[in-house]
C-alpha cells in the first residue's frame, strides 16, 4: 500500500465529506438532523422508561440505557457515512468510475467521507447528554470521568466502527440504490442486540451470543464505564470483564473485523468489475 | 521502438443480464466485444468509431479498469489492466461525454482541483493547469460558479478539463463531443489537437459515432459493430479501400456545342453524367485514375468551356462503414437500439 496514496485519498475525501455534509441551506433542516433528531429519541427512551419504573430515575438502568443510546448515535453516523459514500458518488453525483480510475486507495477514500459525519455524529452526542445531565439528572460528574479510558474507548470505537463501515460499503458496491439505508437498517438491527438500551441478559438466551460476537457490546460498556464506572457493577452481563479485559477484547473484535473487511473489499471490488458494476446507475 | 501505449489482444465481454420478474431464473447472455484485437501505438490519436451499442464504450471501461474482460487481456502503458489495476490508474485518465457527473455543490475550480489533489497534484500546479484549460475552452469566467448551476454542455466542458489536467500517459475520451454544440465541440477537438501537440508521447483513445469527427482528428480508426472490430486503419487508407475509380464534378458555365461522348471517347475516362445544375451545366467523370484528368481539361480548355468549379468526390469513413456493414450508421441504431454500448 502506499502511504502517501491512503493519505491524500482520505485527506480530499475528508474535504469533499465536509462540503458535502456542511452544504446546509437550510439551518432549520441542519437543527432537525442533528439537534432534534437525536433527542426526540432520547426522549421516546426516557417516556418508556418513565412508564414502565413509574418515574424512577434513581436506578442504574437510567443512565445505562441514556448513555448507551447517546453513544449509539456514532454506530449510525459512522457506518452510514462510510457506506453512503459509494451510493452517494454512483448514483447521485456519477462520480464513483471517476474515483475509481484514479490512483486513489478507494477505502481511505470511504473513510475520509466518513469523517464529517463523525464529526456532525460528535455534535449530537455531546447535545444529548448535555441535554440529560440538564434536564433528566442523568449522573454525570466531569470530574470523576476516567478521561484514559474514555479516549482510547472513542478511539478503539471509531476505528471499529470504521471496520464495519468498510464491510457495507464493499457490499453497498455489489446492490441498487434501493439499498442505500443499509447503514441505518444494520445499525437498527444491532441496537437490540448490542446492549445499547438494556443489557443482554434481558434478552432471551438463545439470542444473546449475538451481542457476545458484536464488538459494539464491549466498546457501550467501555464507554459507559469511563463516563460512570458505577453503573456497570449494577449488571451481571459483562460484570466479570475488567476495564483493559474489554479493551482487549474490542481490539481483538475490531482486527477480526478489519480482517473481514479487507478481504470483502478485495472481493466486492473483484465482483462489481467482473459484472460491470462500479459506473452503473440504479437510481433512475 | 517505442512500446505501443495500449494493446488489446482477443479481447472479449459477455454480460449476463437477469430476466424480467417472470423469468428469474433465465438469465440471457449479451455478448458485447468478442475477439478484438488492437494496437494503438505511443503518440497516436486512435478513434474507435462505430454506431451506438457497437461495444466502443465496453472496450474503453476494460481499458480503464473499471470492467474486467470475459476473454482475452489488454494492456495499458504496458500493464495489464485485469491484474494490474493500479499501475495503469495513476498514467491514465477519462472522461465521457454526455453526462453530467460532478459535485454540484463545488465549483468549477473546486470540482477539478479536488480530482487533482487525488492525482497527487502539488495545488499551485493544478490551479496554473486548472485556469489554463479552463481558458482552453471558455469557462474561465465561469470557473467560481457551482457546477449545478452550469448547463450539461457547461459541465461537459468541465469534465473534458478534468480529463486533459492530471497529463495522463493516455488518455480516454468517449464520446467527448456528444451533446456539444458545435462551437463547444470545435474548442474541444482544438484542445485535443493541442494536447497532442505538445508532447509526442501522449495517446489518445476516443470512441465516437461522428464519422466526421473521426475522419478530421484521428490517425487511425478501427470501425467497430456488434462487438467486432471490422477494420482498422488511417482513415485515408480505409477510404482507398472503396474507392475504385477517380471520381470528379466539373461544372462548366455552357459546353459550348462539346458532346459528353466526345469526353468519354478520352483515354482513361470510364463514364461522364451531366446534369443541370442552376443554369450550369455539372459534369461527373469516373476515371481510370486521376492523371486522365489532364486530358478532359485540355479537352475543355480547347473548346473554349469555362470552368466554374471543379470537385474531386472522396468516399467518406460513413461510405466504409456502410460497404463493411452494409447499412449506415444511422440504419443500424435504429435497427438495435437496446444493444449494449
Amino acid at each position: 500500500m502506499n502511504n502517501s496514496e491512503t493519505l491524500r485519498s482520505f485527506r480530499t475525501a475528508t474535504w469533499l465529506g465536509w462540503q458535502i455534509e456542511s452544504n446546509w441551506t437550510d439551518p432549520f433542516l441542519f437543527a432537525v438532523y442533528s439537534i432534534i433528531k437525536p433527542l426526540a429519541g432520547a426522549a421516546i427512551l426516557v417516556v418508556m422508561y418513565s412508564v414502565i419504573t413509574k418515574g424512577n430515575f434513581d436506578t442504574p438502568i437510567f443512565p445505562y440505557l441514556y448513555f448507551g443510546n447517546a453513544f449509539y448515535i456514532y454506530v449510525g453516523a459512522i457506518m452510514t457515512g462510510v457506506s453512503w459514500a459509494v451510493i452517494d458518488d454512483r448514483e447521485h453525483y456519477k462520480t464513483l468510475k471517476y474515483m475509481y480510475i484514479a490512483p486513489i486507495h478507494i477505502p481511505a477514500y470511504w473513510l475520509g467521507r466518513g469523517v464529517a459525519r463523525f464529526l456532525t455524529g460528535s455534535f449530537s452526542v455531546i447535545i444529548t447528554i448535555a441535554f440529560g445531565v440538564i434536564f433528566l439528572h442523568v449522573p454525570l460528574d466531569l470530574a470523576t470521568v476516567n478521561w484514559p479510558l474514555f479516549i482510547l474507548s472513542l478511539i478503539l470505537g471509531v476505528a471499529m466502527l470504521c471496520m464495519m463501515g468498510l464491510i457495507l460499503a464493499s457490499i453497498t458496491l455489489l446492490v441498487a440504490h434501493h439499498f442505500f439505508l443499509i447503514g441505518e437498517a444494520v445499525a437498527g438491527a444491532l441496537y437490540l442486540f448490542s446492549g445499547a438500551i438494556f443489557p443482554l441478559d434481558v434478552l432471551p438466551a438463545w439470542i444473546r451470543p449475538v451481542g457476545f460476537v458484536m464488538p459494539i457490546t464491549y466498546w457501550l460498556e467501555l464507554m459507559r464505564r469511563s463516563m460512570v464506572s458505577s453503573v456497570s457493577q449494577a449488571f451481571p452481563t459483562l460484570q466479570r470483564f475488567s476495564d483493559l479485559q474489554l479493551a482487549g477484547i474490542l481490539v481483538g473484535l475490531t482486527v477480526v473485523f478489519a480482517v473481514i473487511a479487507y478481504f470483502l473489499f478485495r472481493w466486492c471490488d473483484f465482483r462489481a468489475r467482473e459484472e460491470g458494476l462500479i459506473d452503473r446507475v440504479t437510481n433512475y | 521502438m517505442n512500446n505501443p501505449a495500449v494493446e488489446i489482444h482477443g479481447v472479449g465481454r459477455i454480460y449476463k443480464i437477469r430476466g424480467s420478474k417472470n423469468e428469474k431464473k433465465t438469465r440471457k447472455e449479451l455478448v458485447a466485444l468478442q475477439d478484438v484485437n488492437l494496437e494503438v501505438r505511443q503518440g497516436e490519436l486512435f478513434g474507435l468509431l462505430g454506431p451506438n451499442g457497437a461495444g466502443k464504450t465496453t472496450l474503453i471501461k476494460i481499458l480503464t479498469t473499471l470492467l474486467a474482460p470475459t476473454s482475452g487481456w489488454a494492456r495499458v502503458a504496458g500493464f495489464d489492466v485485469a491484474k494490474e489495476p493500479g499501475k495503469v490508474r495513476p498514467r491514465i485518465n477519462m472522461v465521457s461525454g454526455g453526462e453530467s457527473s460532478g459535485y454540484g455543490l463545488l465549483t468549477v475550480r473546486e470540482n477539478l482541483w479536488m480530482f487533482s489533489q487525488f492525482y497527487g497534484m502539488p495545488s499551485k500546479e493544478s490551479y496554473e493547469r486548472i485556469d489554463a484549460l479552463l481558458g482552453l475552452v471558455g469557462l474561465e469566467d465561469r470557473m467560481h460558479t457551482k457546477s449545478s448551476d452550469l448547463s450539461t454542455g457547461l459541465r461537459q466542458k468541465m469534465n473534458i478539463v478534468r480529463g486533459f489536467m492530471t497529463d495522463p500517459n493516455v488518455l480516454f475520451l468517449d464520446e467527448p463531443t456528444l451533446g456539444l454544440d458545435v462551437g463547444a465541440s470545435r474548442d474541444v477537438r482544438r484542445l485535443i489537437r493541442g494536447w497532442l501537440e505538445q508532447d509526442k508521447t501522449r495517446t489518445l483513445l476516443l470512441t465516437t459515432h461522428y464519422m466526421a469527427e473521426a475522419d478530421e482528428l484521428c490517425d487511425r480508426v478501427a470501425i467497430i459493430n456488434q462487438g467486432r472490430v471490422l477494420a482498422c486503419d488511417t482513415p485515408s487508407a480505409l477510404k482507398q479501400r472503396i474507392q475504385h475509380d477517380a471520381l470528379f464534378e466539373i461544372t462548366v458555365a455552357s459546353m459550348n456545342g462539346l458532346a459528353t461522348s466526345a469526353l468519354e471517347n478520352l483515354p482513361g475516362v470510364r463514364k461522364v453524367t451531366r446534369r443541370e445544375d442552376g443554369g450550369f451545366a455539372a459534369l461527373e467523370f469516373e476515371l481510370v485514375e486521376e492523371a486522365a484528368l489532364s486530358g478532359v481539361i485540355n479537352q475543355l480548355t480547347s473548346a473554349d468551356v469555362k470552368v466554374v468549379k471543379f470537385d474531386k468526390h472522396e468516399p467518406t469513413l460513413e461510405d466504409v462503414f456502410v460497404e463493411l456493414v452494409g447499412r449506415s450508421i444511422d440504419e443500424v441504431e435504429e435497427a438495435e437500439p437496446d444493444a449494449k454500448e
